[in-house]
């Protein structure tokens, strides 16, 4: 089923034409990978979906209902989140304040509850407590949790804020270069860790990425974009040997022996 | 120094922390800036007066109503000015202060510029600390919530805040509102130990002043509002022997301080009771302040 559909989706800025007519779906329970060279639109499109940009043209059907142009906050709280492709978390917070910070949906209890010490306070305090222990934990950061989240070494930011997203019990997590700056091994520690996420989250996962090891090591479907518009989609093995890619990627062979 | 003497400037420091401590939850929590805070004085102190000399309520119920008064003009303003990004809704705010200190000055029913004398006195320094007592208890109560979380969030990172489901324009409303109730009932308590009113009380120096002890006293923290507040209150008292340089004097100071504490006095820490027993050696070894 598909869990995400963008149709005939286009953003303009002025007169520049970031994003033009394009579509592709998104299987509940896949890891697809979105790529193409610097400024073909990718990062745009995560911005509409999660309504940072507003949509100039086309649609967006989340389960079945457009949800172009509403708030970022109101998508979230549908399930989709992200993740940015210059790292955003609580610079100042410690591992532990970012976590639980988000899980902030899981709980319903009032202003008045907080100031009365309420036991619907106290139990969903203890609840969420609980929740921001356990992802810390999935995710390998229970010895970092009183570090402020600045001072962490770059590969585990960008975990941090993964385990972030997650908090709000995302149905599709959007993430933006999640290995940008990472090392070979941090690399297969997060392809190791996005694929877990999958599983035990039960949560569809959208990647843009450059590294072609991780996009093609965990994503079962491909859409290649280039100049704002869709170039082709399909399997990895599709992807890798389309002379379209190799073209958008590395220029035509007869440009070379020209 | 007299007994009367240093209750006239306790006194006078719980006004201010009443003030400071609800500037602090915008400012110092939620990352917004405001330089019109006096005009929420202002409109506490008029309302919470005229409450209670016409209507002869208990001092509790005019102060509160002083302070709902501008909280409710507080939700006016930000609903116009908290969509405005960054430095807009401070230049706002400052607009806004002055503004209403220009209308109390020309409107002749609370006595204009002239003033407003005779509203009965009825602070004294029991009360004072006993509405700063609860004041702090529901400020620290508020900002270990997750509403005092989401709040926190907005000020590092507004857009990632969104993005975890948060509505910041919501949270933003809640933090003006509440700030602006606390700037009122300490407007109220100003009417109720002077006696008499001034626009003039609530000019851009009030908002100022109210703004630095935040900073003075540490972004994100409460306890280094309290004291921020009681420091910076007495400060000037301190300095009267430099008579004429009285001003000059305290504005070297605090820049003096801000230079070398540029993080404020407790930086974003708090003092917790499990932090001083820690202090003196019980309790845990393994333990750390709060995070901000």
């Amino acid at each position: 089923m598909d869990i995400l559909e963008i149709s005939d989706l286009t953003k303009t800025f002025g007169g520049l034409t970031a994003v033009e007519d394009v579509s592709f779906r998104v299987q509940e329970g896949s890891i697809s990978g979105l790529i193409g060279p610097n400024g073909a639109g990718k990062t745009t499109i995560f911005n509409l979906i999660t309504g940072i940009y507003k949509v100039t043209a086309g649609e967006i059907t989340w389960r079945g209902d457009p949800i172009q142009n509403l708030e970022p906050h109101v998508i979230a709280n549908m399930g989709i989140t992200r993740t940015f492709q210059n790292i955003r978390l609580f610079k100042r917070l410690s591992v532990y304040s970012n976590i639980i910070t988000a899980c902030h949906g899981n709980a319903s209890y009032s202003i008045a509850d907080s100031v009365l010490k309420s036991k619907r306070f106290r139990t969903e305090e203890k609840r969420l407590r609980e929740d921001a222990v356990s992802l810390m934990k999935i995710l390998g950061l229970t010895e970092w949790q009183d570090h402020v989240a600045h001072s962490l070494p770059y590969g585990l930011q960008r975990r941090l804020e993964i385990a972030r997203a997650l908090a709000v019990k995302p149905k599709l997590l959007l993430l933006d270069e999640p290995a940008a700056g990472m090392n070979p091994d941090e690399t297969q520690q997060l392809m190791h860790h996005i694929c877990r996420i999958r599983d035990e989250f039960g949560c569809t996962v959208l990647v843009i990425e450059h590294r072609m090891d991780l996009i093609m090591g965990i994503c079962e479907n491909i859409v290649v974009l280039n100049f704002g518009k869709k170039l082709t989609e399909g399997p990895p093995k599709e992807i890798q040997s389309n002379p379209q890619v190799i073209e958008a990627y590395l220029g035509k062979e007869a440009g070379i022996s020209a | 120094m007299d007994w009367f003497y240093v209750k006239g400037i306790l006194i006078l420091s719980g006004i201010n922390l009443m003030a400071v401590l609800g500037l602090s939850l915008l400012t110092g929590f939620t990352g917004l800036f405001s330089f019109g805070h006096a005009g929420f004085m202002a409109i506490g102190a008029y309302a919470a007066a005229f409450i209670g000399v016409n209507l002869r309520l208990p001092l509790i119920v005019s102060l509160l109503a002083g302070g709902l008064a501008a909280g409710i003009i507080s939700l006016f303003i930000g609903r116009l000015t908290l969509k405005l990004k960054g430095d807009y809704f401070c230049i706002a705010t400052l607009g806004f202060g002055e503004a209403i200190r220009l209308i109390l000055d020309n409107v002749q029913v609370f006595g204009g510029a002239r003033g407003w004398p005779g509203i009965p006195i009825r602070i004294d320094l029991w009360n004072v600390v006993l509405i700063n007592l609860a004041g702090i208890a529901f400020m620290i109560s508020l900002v270990n919530s997750r509403h005092g979380r989401n709040m926190i969030a907005i000020r590092e990172e507004e857009l990632a805040a969104e993005t975890i489901g948060i509505d910041t324009f919501k949270y933003k409303m809640i933090s003006l509102f509440t700030s602006a109730v606390y700037a009122g009932i300490a407007g109220g308590l100003v009417g109720y130990y002077t006696g008499f009113l001034q626009p003039k009380m609530f000019g851009m120096t009030k908002s100022t002043e109210l703004t630095i002890i935040v900073i003075f006293g540490g972004i994100g923290s409460i306890s280094g509002s309290v004291l921020g507040t009681l420091l910076l209150t007495a400060l000037p008292e301190l300095l009267r022997a430099f008579a004429l340089w009285r001003l000059v004097a305290y504005g070297a100071a605090v820049i003096f301080i801000m230079i070398s504490r540029p993080e404020g006095l407790m930086g974003g820490k708090e003092i917790t009771f499990k932090g001083i027993l820690r202090a003196f050696g019980f309790g845990h070894k393994h333990g750390k302040a709060r995070e901000v």
